[in-house]
């Protein structure tokens, strides 16, 4: 009997010294942190994708709690939105930033650009371009082995069967960017978001001379320098034997999509021309 | 007998094919495409324009600094084009197109047949002619020869290392080299120990050629200086690294260069390079190639003018018939080609055919930890940890577990049972560990 009230006396004993041992250090040495920092984590997407640049929400709170001037930081998931009401919150200014869309400039379908040989390599996009340009006769064009799609944390991405490419989900790309960076072959790129998700763009990224990607594909870019001539705006450069549309100028009246004689030029989200046949998809771009 | 002391495979030598077929001119093409960067460190800088006329022999780029190596033209006849071409890879890179009249040769080049032994020349005034002749090493790995003649201050050389393993299997040329210009090698050989100022050269050569070991030993008879070393075959024995640990018993340390062991290697076609650059004034714009393959008609080793189209070889020796997969250079370390219209370089040592059956990969199954890679690595390293931290993006524990210091030879995808990709990987990782490396040190300067 008495050895057990010893053990009950010296193990309660022990626990109670230790809990006030605990006490002390955790008053003596406590971090002080701006609460605000937690507010403004719950306020972003918690997506952790590492879109703003930070490694995480986390760290993207602490820089829009410290910094005095955020005009510099976005998030782009969360969007204009989201960014005012951190901002109102934080008594800063907002940054404003329209909304993007990854986009994936490459048309090279199977249909469209034939396979010339075959990867047998690690099903990689990397791996593939450390080998060598690609199972088509373009060295530009998409592998279509999915590395944009395996890094997108937002299932936005995914290969569509049919043509081998990527296609891009407008609902769920938060233009976080993480597919522009695993792109080894940097086809995609994060263009403005219009209403009805309308999009016109240079679907290739082909910088061969004419002759050479023309006879690798179908669609692509051979430089001719058409559609530069007829845009209105000026949007339109040439560089390389490839031609760029700048979508901060672009006004989409698609004239040049009209012109480009490879149908290397993109239009999506339009409603169906009088003459020509639909235009839904980016796969069904005109040919000749 | 000796050789390195870890790792290694013993993959089937397949030399049978082509080793019996003595060294054949090939005849010179239509036209000839001469890639600008043919080795490794900056491309060359072309020197001519459309419309030039040029002989074989003229320079036709200029070095792009000091670890470069200017580009001879290969054939006489007029520029068509200075331009971007694809390599065999499909990349495009800059090249001179030239359309092929008459075989007109530059008038300093030394024709004869006679062979010239003794040169009179300083250490500085060989590695002179041998930076302006183009030499650059030509096993494969294709770094310009002058720069590994260059002994940095603080370092000595003591003794010259010829690589005549030719451990990869199916290749030749450098064999029939042996055999058919092993007079020549050896000039090439003393000049090379007199660039670097040592008065030992090693002749490391595998046990599966006999013949060439009776035949260099009784060449090098005349001089006291040489020594043929035979060497147990194994597979990646002509690696710089492990040959030196083979011959000498060296390890070179992690991170360091041959000579910090006072060891300088250079392979059989570049010692032969050296000869007809140095005592012939003859500029490196033709090598030996061996075309071979299992399905082949005819595999020959061929003496092929540099931007001789690869495809042209393959007809010559009986055609694509059966192939699946085109590999420029050996099958262990060489590149596939998709495109075999492209140019034979400098590096080519060898075109091989695999028929569709062999060249297809097995599929790739998972890790089963019997550490085969790992034993069978000749660097040490452990190649599936490699492989999954550069999968997981882990560089800085990649930098920590010596991945700067694979030589990519491909034991470890060849050992593993479960078909794993692993050298892909490792490449992968290694590259992106040494551009931070770089990074670093050019940030600390």
């Amino acid at each position: 009997m008495g050895s057990l009230v010893t053990t009950v006396l010296v193990v309660s004993g022990l626990g109670a010294l230790l809990a006030l041992l605990l006490f002390v250090v955790a008053k003596q040495f406590k971090v002080e942190e701006d609460p605000r920092i937690d507010e403004v984590e719950k306020m972003l997407p918690g997506a952790n994708c590492g879109g703003c640049g930070f490694a995480g929400c986390r760290a993207m709170s602490e820089a829009l709690v410290k910094r005095e001037d955020i005009s510099a930081l976005y998030c782009p998931v969360g969007g204009a939105e989201c960014m005012k009401s951190v901002a109102t919150y934080l008594g800063k200014a907002a940054t404003e930033q329209e909304p993007k869309v990854a986009v994936v400039r490459c048309g090279g379908s199977c249909e469209m650009r034939p396979k010339t040989n075959r990867f047998d390599g690690a099903p990689s996009c990397l791996v593939a371009s450390s080998l060598y340009a690609g199972d088509t006769g373009c060295s530009f064009g998409c592998l279509g082995l999915g590395d944009c799609v395996a890094k997108c944390e937002f299932d936005a991405l995914h290969i569509n069967p049919a043509t081998g490419l990527p296609e891009v989900d407008e609902e769920k790309c938060t233009a976080c960017g993480a597919c522009v960076k695993a792109c080894p072959k940097m086809i995609i790129e994060l263009r403005k978001k219009a209403p009805k998700g309308r999009k016109v763009y240079v679907s290739c990224v082909n910088k061969a001379k004419g002759a050479v990607a023309r006879k690798a594909c179908k669609v692509a870019c051979i430089g001719c320098g058409k559609c530069a001539k007829v845009c209105p705006f000026d949007a339109i450069t040439v560089e390389n034997n490839l031609a760029y549309i700048d979508y901060t100028k672009c006004k989409m009246c698609r004239k040049c999509v009209v012109e480009c004689p490879t149908g290397a030029i993109v239009e999506v989200g339009f409603p169906a021309r009088k003459e020509a046949p639909a235009t839904e998809s980016q796969t069904t771009a005109k040919t000749e | 007998m000796k050789t390195f002391p870890i790792g290694g495979i013993h993959p089937s030598d397949c030399k049978e094919y082509s080793k019996d077929s003595a060294i054949e001119r090939f005849p010179i093409p239509e036209i000839v495409t001469i890639p600008l960067a043919q080795h490794i460190g900056a491309p060359a800088v072309a020197c001519v324009a459309k419309g030039d006329r040029v002989l074989v022999g003229q320079v036709i780029a200029t070095a792009g600094g000091f670890v470069s190596s200017p580009i001879h033209s290969s054939v006489s006849g007029v520029v068509k084009s200075v331009d971007m071409t694809a390599d065999a890879q499909g990349n495009l890179k800059p090249s001179v197109t030239i359309g092929v009249e008459g075989d007109e040769w530059v008038e300093s080049i030394d024709r004869s047949k006679e062979i010239a032994k003794n040169i009179n020349l300083t250490p500085q005034e060989i590695v002179a002619k041998i930076s302006e002749m183009g030499i650059v090493g030509m096993g494969g790995a294709t770094f310009p020869t002058h720069v590994k003649l260059s002994i940095p201050a603080g370092k000595k050389a003591e003794c010259l290392i010829i690589n005549a393993v030719e451990c990869e299997p199916y290749l030749t040329a450098d064999y029939r080299v042996m055999l058919e210009l092993g007079d020549r090698l050896l000039v090439g050989a003393r000049i090379l120990a007199k660039a670097i100022g040592v008065d030992k050269i090693y002749i490391g050569v595998e046990n599966n050629k006999p013949d060439a070991i009776a035949h260099l030993e009784k060449l090098a008879g005349a001089y006291l200086e040489v020594e043929i070393v035979p060497l147990k075959m194994r597979y990646p024995q002509g690696g710089e690294k492990q040959l030196i640990a083979a011959v000498t018993g060296r390890e070179v340390p992690s991170g360091g260069l041959p000579i910090d062991v006072g060891a300088v290697v250079q392979n059989v076609g570049t010692a032969l390079a050296v000869y007809e650059a140095v005592a012939k004034n003859k500029p490196l714009f033709e090598r030996v190639v061996t075309v071979t393959g299992s399905t082949l008609k005819e595999p020959k080793n061929l003496l092929v003018r540099i931007g001789t189209p690869m495809s042209a070889l393959i007809e010559y020796c009986g055609g694509m018939e059966g192939v699946g997969k085109v590999i420029a250079g050996g099958p262990m370390m060489g590149r596939a080609v998709s495109n075999v219209d492209a140019p034979v370089t400098k590096g080519t040592s060898g075109v091989l055919l695999m028929p569709t059956e062999e060249s297809l990969r097995q599929k790739e199954g998972v890790c089963i930890r019997c550490a085969k890679c790992v034993e069978a690595c000749p660097m040490g390293l452990e190649p599936y940890l490699l492989s999954k931290l550069t999968q997981n993006g882990d560089f800085e524990e990649l930098e920590r577990h010596y991945i700067a210091d694979c030589i990519e030879c491909g034991c470890c995808t060849f050992s593993c049972p479960s078909y794993l990709p692993l050298l892909d990987w490792v490449r992968i990782g290694k590259a992106e560990v040494m551009k931070r490396i770089r990074e670093r040190a050019a940030a600390k300067k």
